[in-house]
């Protein structure tokens, strides 16, 4: 199946989402079910990397920091910015491929596979608007959250590091952090985010709502789905950038 | 009552279902028999609407499903109620949501009045201590009864089921045909049955389409089936030496000489 084809039937898919729910209670019960399960069990692993990057961020903008005519401050300008431009939203959104995409496309696939999805679909049920409208609308409604809080607890590990090591006490460190904030940049974020949510949660979805045959083909679609979602993140991160920034 | 009328059905250049046509009939139950790869899984999905037939037309009480809409084919579907071959149990749910689940979506009941549902149909299968168990946590057998009382909870008209004895022992497939029996006739359903079970075949065959390699070789009842002399159809039912045995003496005693009881020592003698 060429990648034309495969495209074809991504959109497809999209298109056949929006129809009337058959009831709208089970749709809510199911959507609120999936923002736990996406959002709040993210939640450790979001925060355990954005702590570190955060850290590390500043250990190293630190070493490269040779000029003594440069004040200190602005090592917080940088860790502040790369959190908010980039890691937070873009480390976060891969990470978040790996963690929910191979969960997402593998959940699907195993349902495919056991006709779970033909059993819903006997029923009358819209499958695709009762598996994979929810988990898209989810992510989009907690991703961009996660990335608040991963943005919150990068700059904060910056600031508890420099303090630590004494590299750049916090008193620095949050003047650093206040000058010359641009507002946008949060916005530019939050824009990413609300893209790669929609990437992290529909590819998986589509690789694992049509995978035909086993377990291995399931491992399979699980794995393309992680790559395929990575690579388009990479993919919009670059063009947004180029067309925001 | 189902009627097929000249089903084709291809898949790329290989041709899986040949002008096929039969009825179903209500209240009976409906066999369709064939080795593996005779096309008979995707009739089911055809009858079900999981698959479009290239040609022909399928009536459910002679409205045409082929022809419908798929807004209107949803509706028809919650007519239908289906039983796996794997059971397709929803995992994460438990017994009692798995069967309420069509409720759930269909119905505007009461918790108390859907509740009180599952309960009873839960019960017409005997599985009265397993709302709270999870698929993982029950046996095979219990997971097809589940499996069945799901496809009755709405009261469908049209009960499908698709190798319900598959990796059952015999005991446990005798208790599951007996029950898609007695509901059949209980609740006047249209019953089709997909089947390797050479038991349930002379047990539960009301009526018997044979298929071979795409097209319909043979049809008749479980007492016809006997005294076919179709060889594809002999070959197929009584395969080994022990089966070929078992038949002739169902044919002498249908003949009338065995009697009731199965008293065979005159005949021995």
């Amino acid at each position: 199946m060429n990648i034309f084809t495969r495209f074809g039937e991504f959109l497809l898919m999209l298109k056949g989402m929006f129809t009337k729910p058959e009831q709208y209670k089970v749709y809510w019960k199911e959507l609120m079910h999936q923002c736990v399960e996406l959002g709040i069990g993210s939640l450790g692993i979001v925060s355990i990397i954005s702590v570190f990057i955060g850290a590390v961020s500043t250990v190293q903008t630190s070493y490269q920091f040779i000029s003594p005519i440069i004040p200190r401050s602005v090592i917080a300008q940088i860790v502040r910015d790369s959190v908010i431009l980039e890691f937070a939203p873009t480390i976060t959104c891969i990470v978040l491929a790996g963690v929910v995409g191979s969960k997402i496309s593998s959940e699907l696939g195993n349902m495919r596979v056991s006709e779970q999805i033909d059993a819903l679909e006997i029923m009358g049920i819209n499958t695709k608007a009762y598996l994979i409208l929810p988990k898209i609308i989810a992510a989009l409604i907690t991703i961009p959250l996660l990335v608040i809080i991963a943005m919150t607890l990068g700059i904060w590990g910056g600031r508890f590091v420099g303090d630590l090591t004494g590299i750049l006490p916090h008193q620095i460190y949050d003047k650093g952090l206040l000058d010359a904030f641009v507002p946008y940049n949060v916005t530019f974020a939050l824009t990413k985010a609300y893209t790669f949510a929609f990437i992290v949660t529909a590819i998986p979805a589509y690789f694992g709502y049509t995978v035909k045959g086993g377990a291995l083909e399931i491992g399979r679609a699980s794995t393309t789905a992680v790559v395929t979602s990575c690579v388009m993140i990479l993919l919009a991160d670059y063009i947004l950038a180029a067309v925001l920034l | 009552m189902i009627e097929i009328n000249e089903i084709h059905k291809g898949f790329s250049d290989k041709t899986v279902i040949e002008g096929v046509s039969s009825l179903f009939e209500t209240g009976k139950c409906n066999l369709i028999i064939g080795a593996s790869g005779s096309g008979k899984t995707v009739l089911m999905k055809c009858l079900v609407g999981l698959i479009r037939p290239d040609s022909g037309r399928i009536l459910y009480d002679g409205v045409d499903f082929t022809a419908m809409t798929e807004d209107i084919k949803k509706e028809m579907r919650r007519k239908i109620g289906m039983l796996f071959q794997g059971s397709a149990l929803f995992d994460s749910m438990t017994v009692e949501q798995n069967v309420m689940f069509p409720l759930e979506m269909f119905s505007n009941k009461t918790k108390a009045e859907k509740l009180r549902r599952v309960d009873e149909v839960l019960d017409r299968v005997n599985l009265n201590g397993a709302h709270k168990k999870h698929p993982a946590e029950i046996s095979g057998g219990m997971k097809k009864r589940v499996g069945i009382a799901r496809a009755i909870v709405l009261n469908p008209q049209y009960l499908f089921c698709d190798e319900p004895n598959s990796g059952l022992d015999p005991q446990t497939s005798l208790v599951i045909d007996k029950l898609i029996r007695e509901i059949t006739s209980e609740f006047n359903i249209t019953t089709v049955i997909n089947t390797h079970d050479m038991n349930s075949v002379m047990e539960i065959g009301d009526r018997i389409l044979y298929m071979f390699q795409g097209k319909k070789e043979w049809e008749g009842t479980n007492k016809e089936i006997i005294f076919s002399k179709n060889e594809r159809l002999n070959n197929f039912i009584f395969a080994s030496e022990f089966l070929q045995d078992a038949k002739d003496m169902r044919m002498l005693e249908l003949r009338g000489k065995i009697n009731e009881d199965r008293n065979m020592d005159d005949l021995l003698k």
